[in-house]
């Protein structure tokens, strides 16, 4: 099966890419970590030997972006002046204004769980695609998804 | 539904749907461009014959398409041609863009940019190069330009592959004619030839 023209696969999942980053690392992070992600993959798409799922071998580059952004966000010091009730747990800042409060509750899930909330609540994926994004199997996205919710839900009871 | 179910999905509503600004796309092209990822930029160019898909490559201006052909089919051709990595990056296509603009107005006789011949093969190619040499304003036979090519008596093929020019215009076809002055074909319907042999007429 031969590749489609890049141009074709921005059209078609680069929506879905980016409202997955604006939901994980935040507004004002999301064109960097979609650029590097659009980025990364133009680099590896001729060699590309699976033209099967696109749209999870792009989400599965966005979310290791994703990571990147919000580990470098962890080691970041936090800015003096910055009222600290304002930080979230998780080493995430303010939530943007035009943010959810959810979004940070997710942010501050464990890697794993965080990723599979979002890819399946935001890029809406299926579950046999969240674990392609995630190298682990339909069955552990699965357990992923589930055990991040429960989570939020026993938070947000307390 | 529960609580963080409708949460979730209230928050994913509220998310921007309309992805990337352009603003974004425009800094990706001009990144991947840059760092060499682009094997093949296309725009689309305005010109009084209809808006145009012009493609190019690192070697050179790869395809000019009329607005008939499928940008789909277009794109799904050169990525099996030349290369996957096609990306809409006009800023690369602005050295054709304005030639084509001032060939348009008639000032412009013959177009700079050289030519990437990916898109053709064996006869048709040679058929395509020779049409490449006639001048501004002249027009040859299909049997001449057949004789050009190498093989004087595939006159019809040679037509054929006039018909199937993946670069109209800058590779000029529409100065070919039939013997005796009948128009002939012409890959993007016969009032674009007229147009483009009148325009050259001045």
């Amino acid at each position: 099966m031969s590749l489609p023209p890049f141009q074709t696969l921005l059209d078609r999942h680069g929506g879905a890419m980016h409202r997955f980053l604006v939901a994980s690392v935040g507004a004002a992070e999301a064109d960097d970590c979609f650029q590097e992600a659009c980025i990364a993959a133009l680099r590896a798409y001729p060699r590309l030997d699976n033209a099967g799922n696109l749209r999870a071998w792009l989400l599965k580059i966005a979310q290791r972006k994703a990571i990147d952004a919000h580990r470098a966000r962890a080691r970041r010091p936090v800015p003096t002046g910055e009222p600290p009730e304002r930080a979230v747990a998780g080493g995430f800042g303010p939530v943007e204004s035009n943010g959810q409060p959810i979004w940070a509750r997710v942010r501050a899930l464990p890697e794993k769980q965080r990723m599979a909330v979002f890819l399946r609540s935001v890029a809406d994926l299926s579950y046999a695609d969240v674990g392609r994004a995630l190298d682990c199997s339909p069955d552990a996205a699965r357990r992923n998804v589930h055990e991040g919710l429960k989570r939020l839900r026993e938070e947000m009871a307390a | 539904m529960n609580g963080i179910d409708r949460d979730l999905t209230e928050a994913a509503g509220g998310l921007p749907l309309g992805g990337p600004s352009a603003e974004a796309l425009r800094a990706l092209a001009a990144r991947a461009a840059q760092e060499g990822l682009v094997d093949v930029a296309y725009a689309q160019v305005d010109s009084p014959l209809g808006p145009l898909t012009v493609a190019g490559t690192g070697r050179g201006l790869v395809r000019v398409a009329y607005p008939e052909r499928r940008l789909d089919d277009v794109l799904a051709d050169l990525a099996g041609a030349v290369s996957p990595r096609v990306l809409e990056a006009p800023e690369r296509l602005d050295p054709i863009r304005r030639e084509l603009d001032e060939y348009f107005e008639g000032r412009l006789r013959r177009f700079s940019e050289p030519i990437d011949w990916s898109l053709t093969r064996g006869f048709f190619r040679r058929v395509l190069e020779a049409t490449a040499r006639i001048g501004y304003g002249e027009v040859r036979t299909y049997g001449e330009v057949a004789a050009r090519a190498g093989s004087p008596r595939a006159v019809r093929a040679a037509g054929n592959g006039l018909g199937s020019n993946p670069l109209p215009v800058v590779v000029p076809c529409h100065r070919v004619v039939r013997t005796g002055g009948g128009l002939g074909g012409y890959t993007g319907g016969i009032e674009r030839k007229e147009f483009l042999l009148s325009l050259e007429r001045g």
